[in-house]
Formats: C-alpha cells, sequence, structure tokens
C-alpha cells in the first residue's frame, strides 16, 4: 500500500491540545510510530493517548524528539520560546503552529514577517517545513482521503530545503491530502491566518487558485 | 436515563423585519423575554453565554439571568460560558450564589473561554497566560462550590485565608460545568477538579467527541470520583421546515462568518460549507423540528451525553423568529427527542 516509503518515519508529535492529537492520530492512522509529548510528564497525558490516541506512546518530549526522524510543533506559539533547539538539532521539522492575533493575542516577536520564518531562525539546527497548520483541527480529520479518492484536498507544504519539502510532502500524502509543494517558507506565508487558504479545505485546483491569485497580488 | 434540554444566547443582536438593527438595550429586553418563554415552551435550561461585541452585546448575562429568575419558577438558569480567565472567581461565585437564591436554586455555571478573546485586553489580561489563568481560577471555584472558609494562593489574584464567601447556598453547591472545545487536557482538567463537562461542538462531525466523553469518564475514576454528566452545546435554528429555517439561517450565518473572518484572518465559509454543517456529519442544527430531533438523539447517543444546549439565534435574525425557534424546540423538539432515546433500551441506534 505505502509506495513512498520502506521504513515508515519515526514521528514526534511536541504538543496534546486542539491539533497535537489530530495530527498524531492521523499518523498512526496512515502506519507511522508515533510519540506524543506535553511540555511535562508522559504519565499526564497517558489516559489521553490510550483514549483519543491509540496506537501513540506518551514520552518526555527530549525523548521523544532525540529517536524522531520528523518532528512535528503542535505546541502553543506563545509557548515556543520554552522549547531548547539543541533538542531539534538536525531533526527534519514540520511547524504546525500560528501565529494567530486574533484568537491568541499578540506576541511581539512574531509581529514582523512569517512566523515559521522566525521558527526556523530560532531552530538553526534543524531543517523547518511549514504544513498542516490551515485547515482547522475541526475538519483535519474528517477531510483525510486515500489518493485514489476524486474528492481529496489539498494541503500546502513549505519550505526552503527542497529534499526536506518532498520527504513532509510524502507525509501529508499519506496521512491524506493532495500535497502542494511551495518553493520557500517565505511563499508558505500564504498558509498563515489572513492568507487565502487559511482556514478552508480547498480541493488543488481550487488551492491553486487561491494561491496564485495571492501571489499575483503581492507583486 | 434522564435527559434535558437547553437553549443558549449570545445576546444575538436583533434585526426588525426590515433588517435594520435593534439597539442593545432593545435586544437585551428581547433576550429576557425569550428566557422567559423558553419555560413556558418546555425548555429545562437557559444560558447566556458572555461577549463583549457590537453584535453580541452581552456582558453581564446573570443580570439578565436574573431578571428570568424573577419570572419564571421552574426553568434553570446559568452561563454559557462565564470567561472566568478574566473574570474574579470570587465575584462569578457571587453573582451565581445570588442568582440561586433568587431563582430559589435554579443557578448553574459553564466556566470557559469561548472562542472570544474581547475580554482579555478589556480587563487588562494578556492571552499568553490563559492556561495558568484558568487553571488556578477553576480550581478556585471549585474551592468556593463546596462553600467552607477558603483558603488558597496563587500567581493570578490575591491570597484568600480561611475566608467566608457570602452570599451562602441553601442546598449545597450548584452545578458546575467546564466548557471543552477540543482539547483533551481540558477535559482531564474538568474531572481533576470534579466539575461537569460541556462539550461545545461548533464545527465538524460531532462524534469525533466521543473519545472525549469516554476520557472524561475515565478520568473521574481515575480521580475516585463519582460519574458526572456530559453537555453538548451547538448552534442552530429551527422553523417550520427545513427550506425555512435554511433561508432564515443561511444569509445570518454568512454575514457574521464574513465578519468573523475578516477579524480573525480565515476564509469565508461557502454555502457548501454550511451544507457540510448542517449534514449529519456536521455541528450544526438546523431545520424542521423532525430533522433536528433527529440529529440531536443520535449525537446525545453517540457522544453518551445526557443535555443538548442548542445555541439559538445569530445577529440579524428577528425576535419574531427566535420565539418561533424556541416555541418549536420546546413543543416538538425536546418530546421528539425524548421519544427517540425513550424507545430503544439497548444500544441499537434508533435512527438511520
Amino acid at each position: 500500500m505505502n509506495t513512498i516509503e520502506r521504513e515508515p518515519s519515526r514521528l514526534a508529535v511536541l504538543g496534546a491540545g486542539h491539533v497535537g492529537p489530530v495530527i498524531a492520530r492521523l499518523a498512526v492512522k496512515a502506519g507511522y510510530p508515533v510519540a506524543i509529548a506535553t511540555s511535562g510528564d508522559p504519565e499526564d497525558i497517558a489516559l489521553i493517548t490510550e483514549l483519543v490516541i491509540p496506537g501513540a506512546r506518551p514520552r518526555w518530549a527530549s525523548e521523544a524528539a532525540a529517536e524522531a526522524d520528523i518532528v512535528v510543533l503542535a505546541l502553543p506559539l506563545h509557548r515556543f520560546g520554552d522549547l531548547d533547539p539543541a533538542r531539534l538539532d538536525g531533526k527534519l521539522v514540520v511547524d504546525a503552529m500560528n501565529y494567530w492575533p486574533a484568537s491568541d493575542g499578540t506576541l511581539e516577536p512574531f509581529e514582523e514577517g512569517g512566523s515559521s520564518e522566525i521558527v526556523a531562525r530560532r531552530l538553526a539546527g534543524s531543517t523547518v517545513v511549514k504544513a498542516l497548520n490551515h485547515i482547522g483541527y475541526h475538519e483535519l480529520e474528517d477531510w483525510a482521503r486515500p489518493a485514489s479518492d476524486p474528492d481529496r484536498r489539498a494541503a500546502g507544504v513549505a519550505g526552503d530545503d527542497p529534499a526536506a519539502v518532498a520527504a513532509i510532502a510524502g507525509l501529508v500524502d499519506r496521512i491524506g491530502y493532495d500535497p502542494v509543494p511551495l518553493e520557500s517558507l517565505r511563499a508558505g506565508r500564504v498558509l498563515q491566518p489572513g492568507g487565502p487558504v487559511f482556514g478552508v479545505v480547498l480541493t488543488r485546483p481550487e488551492f491553486e487558485r487561491a494561491v496564485d491569485r495571492e501571489t499575483r497580488s503581492l507583486t | 436515563m434522564t435527559y434535558t434540554f437547553g437553549l443558549d444566547t449570545f445576546g444575538d443582536r436583533n434585526s426588525d423585519a426590515d433588517g435594520t438593527p435593534l439597539s442593545h438595550a432593545q435586544t437585551i429586553r428581547n433576550v429576557v423575554e425569550e428566557g422567559v418563554f423558553a419555560e413556558q415552551a418546555g425548555v429545562d435550561f437557559f444560558g447566556i453565554g458572555e461577549h463583549h461585541t457590537e453584535y453580541f452585546p452581552m456582558p453581564a448575562g446573570d443580570v439578565a439571568l436574573a431578571a428570568i429568575a424573577a419570572r419564571t419558577e421552574r426553568i434553570r438558569l446559568g452561563s454559557a460560558v462565564t470567561v472566568l480567565s478574566s473574570d474574579d472567581p470570587v465575584r462569578v461565585f457571587q453573582r451565581y450564589s445570588t442568582l440561586n437564591a433568587i431563582s430559589g436554586g435554579r443557578a448553574e455555571v459553564i466556566l470557559g473561554r469561548g472562542s472570544s478573546i474581547e475580554s482579555f485586553p478589556l480587563f487588562g489580561y494578556d492571552l499568553a497566560d490563559y492556561e495558568e489563568l484558568f487553571d488556578e481560577k477553576a480550581t478556585l471555584f471549585a474551592e468556593l462550590l463546596k462553600g467552607g472558609p477558603v483558603t488558597w494562593e496563587g500567581k493570578t489574584r490575591p491570597p484568600l485565608l480561611n475566608q467566608d464567601v457570602v452570599p451562602h447556598t441553601e442546598s449545597g453547591p450548584f452545578p458546575a460545568w467546564i466548557g471543552v472545545g477540543g482539547n483533551p487536557q481540558s477535559v482531564i482538567r474538568a474531572a481533576r477538579l470534579g466539575f461537569s463537562l460541556a462539550l461545545a461542538i461548533i464545527g465538524g462531525p460531532p462524534d469525533r467527541f466521543a473519545s472525549y466523553s469516554q476520557l472524561f469518564q475515565r478520568a473521574l475514576e481515575k480521580f475516585g470520583r463519582p460519574p458526572l454528566p456530559v453537555l453538548v452545546h451547538s448552534p442552530g435554528h429551527v422553523a417550520a421546515t427545513d427550506e425555512q429555517a435554511r433561508a432564515e439561517f443561511w444569509p445570518r450565518w454568512r454575514e457574521i462568518m464574513t465578519l468573523m473572518a475578516a477579524e480573525r484572518g480565515f476564509a469565508v465559509p461557502t454555502e457548501a460549507s454550511l451544507d457540510a454543517e448542517t449534514g449529519p456529519r456536521g455541528a450544526l442544527y438546523v431545520g424542521s423540528p423532525e430533522t433536528v430531533a433527529r440529529k440531536i438523539a443520535t449525537n446525545l447517543r453517540a457522544l453518551d451525553a445526557t443535555r443538548f444546549d442548542l445555541k439559538y439565534g445569530m445577529p440579524g435574525l428577528t425576535h419574531d423568529q427566535l420565539m418561533t425557534n424556541i416555541e418549536l424546540y420546546g413543543g416538538q423538539v425536546i418530546p421528539r427527542v425524548r421519544e427517540l432515546l425513550g424507545s430503544s433500551g439497548t444500544d441499537r441506534p434508533v435512527v438511520d
């Protein structure tokens, strides 16, 4: 069934709030070994993992990250500063966080530019890809479809490293979305709050049209 | 199994039949009439959610609830929700224990955040502190509910030392719930502190919350607490027919979603997204009494919940449309849901 990777990457999802469990569940279903962690004791999320994310393993964040090939950041952006960048050195990191002042309040360091570019600057030893941030956690699971489904929806994958973008496009594909690569984190700003695809679930043609319109209006 | 049914409002600003918005004051007077009428229509609970905006001018719902309490005898009255993080738990307790006194023991409170952030800058709180504010204040509120003198210390409000907080309730704690929108750690918190669980399901398929309901009961066991009820809160609109409900609801929903989309930076929902949300896999209850009743019965079963609160209204609907909604909900939807749920003593679904 899986033609993209023979040996599925090991995933660490950091964050067990609204978004983390949804991504973790989709990844378990897609056959990935998944660890989930918060800033605290894995014992605190043992029951959550058992009932809400069956198949995933609760871990300490440091252990989950150390053992993972791909680390998904699904923590609130205002907690990102608490994360030690050294723990993610050498890792492929998916930034699923959003800077969303209308919902979460203002954060000074994120007021200028794209949030994932700012995340990437802080995680200088990691390769950061922006993905899985623009479809609401209400809907992410319900719209997941296999590649063969004509009703499949698109999801953006943005990064400066083409190989990293390709790897995360593989992850996005396997969990149920048609990946649309964007050539840089800068270009990934279209996936942010206020952008043309944030908070809507679009088919690939709709998605590409929305992104094209936005790109044209910026140039 | 005893099921109960409520109506919630955010004080959605009414319009007149020509579409002209009514004043905030008239909207609030209409909410009081709607609450009184809800009792006559056979509704068990009437809730008012705290909001601070032009189109939801309802920051002091407890005052409106007191007016309703003075004119009713049976209906339970509460917040839906109280934004506890930007309030003082002592004040919240005092206001709702006063409501409890006025109403002869009919007060409830649902604590949460809703999806609003306006109260944070208004009262000088930082949203970055949200988790800590809520956790500390909910912990203190649980202590206050017990009724005895309270000793408490934290970072978010001055300490209390053996403090008697009045008015005392006549017969123990009034019902208190924590509203949860999809964060499983909030479910654990509700269980740890001994609050009942209110699932706010405002988008996407309701049955994805089934594991939250299980998580809540398992967490209660883990903390050595008895089982507590789960309620479902979702938006909707009931009219005589599916077509009429949709025709009344869609333009108002589109207006408010367009406004919120601009404020919050998400794309404007399409008519197709309304179709998805009002269909069997969606979170909205828009339709005839039969359509809405079937969906409520299905989801109460799926979520192992015993109470359903319909968030009725939408800015721009008329008071008459809301009164009709209330009449149909109390007179037809609620009895029909009871019938659907009561007609089967097994786990077998009674609806398609």
